[in-house]
């Protein structure tokens, strides 16, 4: 595996803020690699050091094995990239856009396979103002691919996007990064990296506070795994006695929960084990597990804000 | 140059697309010839010196095309270039961002001709417009009028912080111009005092630069109109470059 993108100790602030203090990851080829956190987490400036848009106050950064402020013109060849705050002119059609930029490009990607591959077929003579957001975003990704790139930025790519169309733009990815594309996102919707990413890095004040496969980093810091479920009768003592050693038991009317540690692998069986031994009948079994949204409120003390 | 090419013809059917921008350079000055043709005519008159009102507003409404392409459509157009990202999407391409400047200046020099092209047909055609000057001497002072004007709205489009405001301080500036230069109707009918203010304003050199072209005065009689015009330039295009943001 070859890291495509290395980042070590890339700081930048402006003015009195510090935007991005001490960040290092490396990103491998083909891996969906995420940067998560709240807006203002440094995440965008990241993204924008390694596109070459700005300049680090200090850090290494190699991408693609260059620099991106000494060698910006093979990069930009190279790279397919979509920004945060970017647009078109609003009466430029669909098919005129990526017409023009395929003009960039020294070995361009087919535009009109492209414009099929992103669902666009029908909206080629639509003007950009008039597009859904879905469908700018789409046209974004398909801008991204025509350079034929090895890596490729998506930074908030599905911000602001109804459910369903964030579900194509997701399968979207998904089937470009089994093209062998190396993908590089930020997003702050942890359900988009939790289900999209290899590895995540969350970002929390400019810093990174972890970074794993959501998996991992689920299973390190996402606390308690939950079972709950109905009773009909009233607990006995002997059956609370016996389950401290497997988790908290709290009991609220009907409802029975309890919680273990994560990653105890028999947490399930050992409940379900101990209400057979005593010949408990339960209904409406549930198991919560944690999620990367909780591994985020455990590392970052808040809330997600949108 | 394939993509200046391309975009440079992506740029001119968006300048047509954008209904009006088109109007204010290519069929309101026509309208305007129309109006003051059909109320005055084209009949030598002595206010304007044994000439025509016809013969004097052609280069006055092409003075009027320069001043609105230049201080409305260039700047509005890259104001908001910026403000909505179009500027920084193309930073992320291997193409210079240049190329959409100088496509952006080139549409507007075809299109600011074409407006041109079309008032001088009319006046011929409809009025029997009199030209005496020299074709060569008019076409060199339209190219300078035209530089020291999109070098201007350069200018606003740098100062300005967003689409909204040049759009405001592009039109505050441009229509009290327009009367007080000349641009829309001959100084001649302008109190002493306003043509003593319009010697402050840009577009009064460019409109009697063009007039004085058109019935053929000799470039030295209008030195000065070419040394405040080429200092506009100067300084414009510096001014320009210091406040140019991409973002």
């Amino acid at each position: 595996m070859n890291a495509v993108v290395k980042v070590e100790g890339l700081r930048k602030s402006y003015k009195s803020t510090i935007a991005v203090d001490d960040v290092s990851f490396e990103v491998q080829e083909s891996e969906i690699f995420g940067m998560v956190g709240p807006n203002g987490a440094g995440k965008t400036t990241t993204i924008e050091c390694l596109e070459g848009l700005r300049k680090p106050d200090r850090g290494l950064v190699n991408v693609l094995g260059v620099d991106p402020q000494q060698d910006g013109h093979f990069l930009h060849t190279h790279t397919g990239m979509q920004l945060q705050q970017s647009n078109l002119p609003e009466r430029i059609k669909v098919w005129e856009a990526l017409d023009l930029y395929s003009s960039f490009y020294p070995k361009a990607a087919n535009w009109e396979e492209l414009l099929a591959q992103l669902g666009l077929e029908e909206k080629r003579n639509a003007p950009f103002a008039k597009l859904s957001g879905g469908q700018k975003q789409r046209l974004f990704i398909a801008l991204a691919l025509l350079p034929d790139p090895q890596l490729i930025f998506l930074d908030e790519l599905t911000t602001g996007l109804d459910p369903q169309a964030r579900h194509t733009i997701w399968d979207l990815v998904r089937e470009v990064r089994s093209k062998g594309k190396t993908i590089l996102l930020t997003t702050h919707y942890m359900e988009e990296a939790e289900r999209l990413c290899d590895r995540v890095a969350i970002l929390d004040h400019g810093r990174i506070v972890a970074m794993d496969s959501p998996a991992e980093l689920v299973r390190k810091f996402g606390g308690e795994e939950r079972i709950s479920f109905n009773v009909d009768q009233p607990l006995k003592q002997e059956f609370i006695s016996s389950m401290k050693p497997i988790g908290q038991l709290t009991i609220q009317g009907e409802r029975v929960s309890i919680q273990g540690e994560t990653g105890q692998a028999s947490f399930v069986y050992d409940v379900v084990a101990l209400l057979a031994k005593h010949n408990i009948r339960f209904r409406g079994l549930r198991t919560e597990q944690p999620t990367l949204e909780d591994v985020f409120l455990k590392l970052t003390g808040r809330e997600m804000k949108d | 140059m394939k993509s200046l090419l391309k975009m440079t013809w992506i740029e001119t059917k968006l300048f047509l697309r954008e209904p009006v921008g088109a109007f204010f350079t290519l069929i309101f000055p026509l309208m305007m010839l129309f109006l003051f043709g059909s109320i005055y005519g084209n009949v030598p008159t002595q206010y304007f010196n044994g000439r025509g009102t016809v013969d004097i507003s052609v280069p006055a409404y092409t003075a009027m095309i320069i001043a609105t392409t230049s201080l409305v459509g260039l700047t509005i157009t890259m104001a908001a270039y910026r403000e909505k990202g179009v500027l920084r999407r193309l930073r992320t391409t291997p193409v210079s961002p240049l190329v959409v400047l100088v496509a952006q200046v080139i549409v507007l020099f075809i299109m600011t001709t074409i407006g041109m092209l079309l008032l001088v047909v009319a006046g011929k055609l409809v009025y029997g417009m009199r030209f005496d000057g020299n074709a060569l001497s008019v076409v060199v002072g339209f190219i300078l009028c035209c530089i020291s004007f999109f070098a201007l709205g350069f200018v606003l489009a740098g100062i300005m912080p967003t689409a909204r405001t040049a759009q405001v301080v592009g039109m505050v500036i441009l229509y009290p111009m327009l009367f007080l230069s000349g641009a829309g109707f001959p100084r001649e009918l302008l109190p002493e005092a306003i043509v003593k203010i319009s010697a402050f304003l840009p577009l009064t050199y460019v409109v009697t630069l063009l007039r004085g072209l058109w019935i053929g005065d000799p470039w030295s009689q209008h030195m000065t109109e070419v040394v405040v015009l080429a200092g506009i330039v100067v300084v414009g295009v510096v001014i320009a470059v210091k406040t140019f943001r991409w973002e």
